[in-house]
């Protein structure tokens, strides 16, 4: 190992410098939402600016520490810090003091820090160093086994601590497991669950054509299941034929049944649509027995999973989710009004951004955060400051700085020429893709809402030096990358 | 070298980012570009606090001041700023707050049950300032200065309110009070707790004298707090003081009108002919305007409104009266005009004895028009009347007579009679009445009447009523030779281009001007004869139903180049001579010569009490 090797020099810089924007228009923004009259400056250590501030020293020592680290250190350490921190973390579930629901906070002397947010990047690296082994294969029943295992023992302990934003954070590293060779199948059915819950909970109560009874949102939901059915037969199967009989009949039985129930007589068009989901269902079976294919029996098993999954939806929602989890829902899907409750929160946020406009009201003029009509605007809410006083053309800039970013991440991590630090990236790229869609969602209306910051720009000591280090772990790798080389 | 299987899914990945990042900036437009979130921020943060413009004042005909502002003060409340206080656990000390604005604790509650319930205080908002106590009086009001520091969510709001440098005139002017519901509605300039006129000039001319009330933009938190201004009030409004008005009342003479009227029913209207202006309005019952401010108003509104003797009544433009004897010298002039008699027309009239309308004078027979005048000869003017309408004969269906009455009404309206002004100023006034021939068809069949039915007519009684400023204005279309200009309050010239013709022509005034001086000089008014000024004028005693009749006069002096003209109507007092004619002549010295020389007369009429149950406020 050579000693004149400059990690300086060899450090991405790229990704520093959208590090560095990111990190200093949000600190801007933590000056616009939480200044007060009395504050002298964005350095005035007694207000959040200036707090933010200390951390972004704290944060950047920490990245140079990173830097000078021995990298073998950095591959050595991740099985032994995954101990420590869960050991941490189920710890704090027992000492924290309750705050506001939450026992996620640990108080070490003048600081409080949340040992969850320091779970995300290890657990990222212990799972980097897992599937980079060389005989590790993405493959048996055994490795998803202890990947799954990895990823869900902190996020168990994490929804313990009643902190479930950050818990669905670990839902992240599907990015991850998907570019090491999980079946796309498995992130689609994902995707279509959220549709099909979505849709079942929203057109529920909604009665079919007007029918007394009939639930617009489970006929839609069988439909879509359906639909998806003959899309996996036409894409898994050759055989057209039984593609042919199960698009043409259910096209037959609705041309003879809706000018039927239009001019004779109104029934519940909903029973007709389980009868022929149910009918497919054994048509399947029967052909996956008569033929002995995998393909028709998984489609036929697929189709009763999404039979029963619309039937459940309702009861999941109602007896899986807390009371409070529902409501957010609701509000979200515009089901619910709730103008004092969280309601409140989402429509003072949308009327704060919308009130921005193309140019926005400038810094320090907006009147919705000033005045703190937005709640949470210099944590979880920060995308309102920015919305109102930089207006679309700050918000959209924000996003895009972003979308960089993250491009440049992929970037670096495709040119990785070691599995860990590829994988280590896309954890990366994961962690902050989710933390950014779930947050600027939430805020912009379009995601139910969950707590979980913006990366750079929400005040709070933990995730910003977490975030950090997430990043410069990942850029370290990078070095290593060039040091390699030059050995 | 790694095994790349899956190097391919890196582009899905790209895309995936990159299909969210655009659904957000989609959404952000549509947030911001499209859709106008402008205005629900401001409601939401701007507090608009009205900065409320001096109304104009009102100034009378010698620039002397009638109506000024007065400061007051409100104090609001903002309902949310009390709830934070009182979760906090700091609320404030209500029974201290009671005792300083002198209320109990229950009226304290009931006041604020009061203020948010949505269905009484239909704009309430508890981040808003609402009003908590109105019209605090300046010494309140330094009082709760000293102390409201103890008491967060309290506020003062500066107010004007209307004062009074005379004691007089309280139909005329008017009052202003909060506005209602309606107002808001019809005219969006209003805000709730504004003062806006509600009758009288006040409320004529309430566009002219509100000017417009300014805006001072503070800006509130999420707690109904104030914080500050807005952009240190780049955007506040600076409040367009109201425009002053001159009336074109002389308050001399409306004091001395209002005086007289004193224990008695009754009004008083002066005119300067040539230009319509209103000298005087008064009507009695009245009342102090000063009553009717601020926190009095409340108290003396119900007092006004249930006294028997209707204060809120304006007898002057409202009341309605037969005219009686004062209408005879229209029905001369009208019928001299359609040729039922010339100057020189006699008639016999037999006293107290003659058919069908007796006479209640003494004079001799026959009687000319002038002396009819001098002596109120009513047959003499029922012969006129009946020679006019029928001179044509009744003819088919009573047509001709019809088509003479319906003649005869045209003219008798062009007087100003009959409806009311549309093109005047003053609140109030009524129509009166002159019944059309279509009415009389109704009542009596369409060949049911004659002159004979209708013969009361003749000498304004029966279906003939006229209000005393419609009087007064006849009396100035008489001193005008011919025409009038709509009486009105406001001294602003383009209200003298309101000039109406009456349908008698020039030549037949001198007549019955001579026949009206000769009533002030020899005739029922002889006794109250000013020295050395010759009044026109005419009495009336008008028979009613509730007692003794109303006396009635009206006219105008000096003869040559009238200055003022005069109606005054004294409700069931008697003999037109006996009341309303000293009254009359009394306000005629005051207004021409600036005093009154019989002091003697003046102090007896203003002390006459004809009717005890008239108030004075």
């Amino acid at each position: 190992m050579s000693r004149n090797f400059n990690v300086v020099q060899a450090i991405d810089k790229w990704a520093v410098f959208f590090y560095i924007v990111l990190v200093v228009f949000g600190w801007i923004n933590i000056y616009g939402a939480s200044v007060s009259e009395d504050q002298t400056s964005i350095f005035d250590m007694h207000y959040r600016s200036g707090m933010q501030f200390m951390w972004m020293g704290l944060s950047f020592g920490m990245a140079l520490v990173i830097l000078f680290t021995d990298s073998r250190l950095i591959t050595a350490v991740p099985y032994l810090l995954y101990g420590l921190i869960v050991l941490l973390l189920i710890v704090t579930v027992f000492v924290a003091k309750d705050i506001k629901g939450s026992r996620s906070w640990l108080a070490l002397g003048p600081f409080s820090i949340q040992p969850a947010e320091f779970s995300k990047f290890i657990t990222a690296l212990a799972l980097a160093k897992l599937m980079s082994h060389p005989q590790f294969r993405l493959k048996s029943i055994q490795s998803y086994a202890i990947v799954c295992s990895m990823i869900l023992l902190p996020m168990v302990i994490i929804v313990a601590q009643s902190e479930t934003g950050s818990a669905l954070v670990f839902l992240s590293f599907v990015f991850m497991l998907y570019r090491e060779g999980l079946p796309g199948l498995i992130p689609a059915l994902g995707f279509c669950a959220v549709v099909l819950f979505v849709v079942v909970i929203r057109f529920g109560g909604v009665a079919l054509l007007g029918f007394e009874g009939s639930s617009t949102g489970l006929f839609i939901g069988l439909l879509i299941s359906y639909i998806i059915a003959l899309v996996f037969l036409r894409v898994y199967q050759s055989d057209r034929k039984h593609l042919m009989v199960l698009s043409v009949v259910p096209i037959g039985v609705f041309a003879v049944l809706l000018p039927l129930y239009k001019w004779v007589v109104r029934f519940n068009l909903v029973y007709v649509m389980m009868a022929l989901c149910g009918g497919a269902i054994i048509y399947l079976l029967v052909l996956a027995f008569l033929k002995w294919r995998r393909t028709y029996l998984f489609i036929g098993l697929f189709l009763l999973g999404g039979f029963v999954y619309c039937f459940s939806a309702g009861y999941i929602f109602n007896s899986v989710l807390q009371p409070h989890q529902q409501k957010r829902i609701y509000v979200l899907l515009g089901m619910a009004d709730d103008p004092t409750g969280i309601g409140y929160n989402t429509a003072q946020a949308r009327i704060a951004i919308g009130s921005g406009g193309f140019w926005g009201k400038g810094f320090l003029q907006g009147t919705q955060t000033k005045l703190k009509y937005v709640p949470e605007q210099d944590t979880d809410f920060i995308f309102c400051t920015i919305g109102e006083e930089w207006g679309f053309v700050g918000s959209a800039m924000v996003l895009l700085v972003y979308l960089f970013f993250l491009y440049r991440l992929l970037f670096i991590a495709e040119r990785q020429d070691n599995r860990l630090a590829r994988i280590y990236g896309y954890c990366v790229v994961g962690i902050f893709a989710f933390h950014l869609f779930i947050n600027v969602g939430m805020v912009i209306g379009l995601v139910p809402v969950i707590g979980i910051p913006l990366p750079f720009f929400s005040y709070g000591g933990s995730s910003f030096l977490s975030f950090t280090i997430l990043l410069f772990l990942f850029l370290k790798l990078d070095t290593m990358r060039i040091e390699r080389v030059r050995n | 070298m790694l095994d790349d299987k899956y190097k391919d899914r890196s582009l899905v990945i790209h895309i995936v980012l990159a299909v969210i990042i655009i659904l957000f900036i989609g959404r952000l437009a549509q947030l911001q570009l499209y859709e106008d979130y402008t205005g629900i921020a401001e409601d939401n943060a701007f507090y608009r606090k009205p900065i409320y413009a001096p109304r104009g004042l009102i100034y009378d005909r010698n620039g002397k001041l009638l109506v000024y502002n007065q400061p007051t003060y409100d104090l609001m409340v903002t309902m949310k700023e009390l709830r934070d206080l009182s979760k906090a656990g700091t609320p404030i000390d209500t029974l201290e707050l009671c005792g300083l604005l002198g209320m109990t604790y229950q009226q304290f509650c009931d006041r604020m049950a009061y203020i948010k319930d949505r269905r009484k205080n239909y704009g309430y908002s508890q981040l808003t300032p609402q009003r908590f106590m109105t019209q605090l009086s300046p010494e309140d009001y330094a009082m709760l200065q000293e102390h409201l520091r103890k008491f967060p969510g309290f506020t003062i709001q500066n107010r004007t309110l209307r004062n009074y440098n005379y004691p007089c005139g309280a139909h005329v002017l008017g009052s202003i009070g909060e506005v209602s519901k309606r107002q808001i509605e019809r005219d969006s300039y209003y805000r709730l707790g504004d003062y806006a006129g509600s009758d009288g000039l006040e409320l004529t001319y309430e566009k002219e004298l509100r000017g417009e009330n300014g805006e001072e933009i503070l800006l509130r938190d999420s707690r109904g707090r104030i914080q500050g201004r807005y952009k240190d009030g780049e955007q506040d409004r600076m409040p367009i003081a109201g425009m002053d008005i001159t009336t074109t009342l002389d308050v001399d003479l409306q004091m001395i009108a209002e005086e007289l009227l004193q224990g008695k029913i009754g009004s008083i209207v002066a005119i300067e002919p040539a230009t319509g202006e209103i000298l005087a309005m008064a009507s009695n019952p009245t009342w102090n305007p000063s009553l009717l401010v601020g926190r009095l108003r409340s108290e003396y509104y119900p007092i006004l409104q249930n006294d028997s003797t209707k204060p809120f009544l304006n007898r002057a433009t409202g009341g309605l009266y037969s005219p009686g004897s004062t209408f005879k010298t229209l029905q001369a002039l009208v019928c001299l005009e359609q040729g039922g008699i010339t100057p020189s027309t006699k008639f016999s009239c037999s006293g107290p004895n003659t058919k069908p309308i007796k006479c209640t004078h003494h004079h001799g027979s026959p009687v000319s028009l002038e002396e009819a005048i001098q002596e109120s000869c009513n047959p003499f003017f029922w012969l006129t009347y009946k020679t006019t309408l029928e001179r044509d004969g009744y003819g088919e269906g009573n047509e001709k007579f019809k088509a003479n009455y319906r003649r005869w009404r045209e003219d008798i309206l062009s007087f100003g009679l009959g409806f009311k002004w549309t093109d005047s100023d003053v609140f109030g006034l009524k129509d009166g009445a002159i019944y059309r021939a279509e009415t009389y068809d109704k009542i009596y069949g369409k060949r049911g009447w004659k002159s004979l039915t209708i013969r009361s007519n003749s000498i304004g009684q029966g279906e003939v009523l006229v209000t005393p400023i419609q009087l007064a204005n006849a009396a100035a279309v008489i001193a005008n030779n011919g025409y009038y200009v709509t009486p009105h309050l406001n001294k602003s010239d383009s209200l003298l281009d309101n000039r109406h013709e009456a349908n008698v022509s020039r030549k037949h005034y001198d007549v019955v001007q001579e026949g009206m001086w000769r009533v002030c000089e020899y005739g029922t008014a002889r006794h109250y004869k000013l020295p050395n000024l010759a009044v026109c004028g005419k009495t009336g005693t008008t028979d009613n139903s509730h007692g003794k009749p109303h006396s009635i006069f009206f006219g105008y002096a000096p003869r040559e180049n009238p200055k003022i003209a005069i109606a005054v109507v004294i409700e069931n007092a008697g003999f037109g001579s006996q009341f309303a004619c000293p009254i009359a002549m009394l306000c005629i010295e005051q207004y021409l010569y600036r005093e009154i020389t019989q002091e003697a007369l003046f102090n007896r009429m203003k002390n006459l009490v004809l009717n005890s149950a008239v108030k004075t406020y």
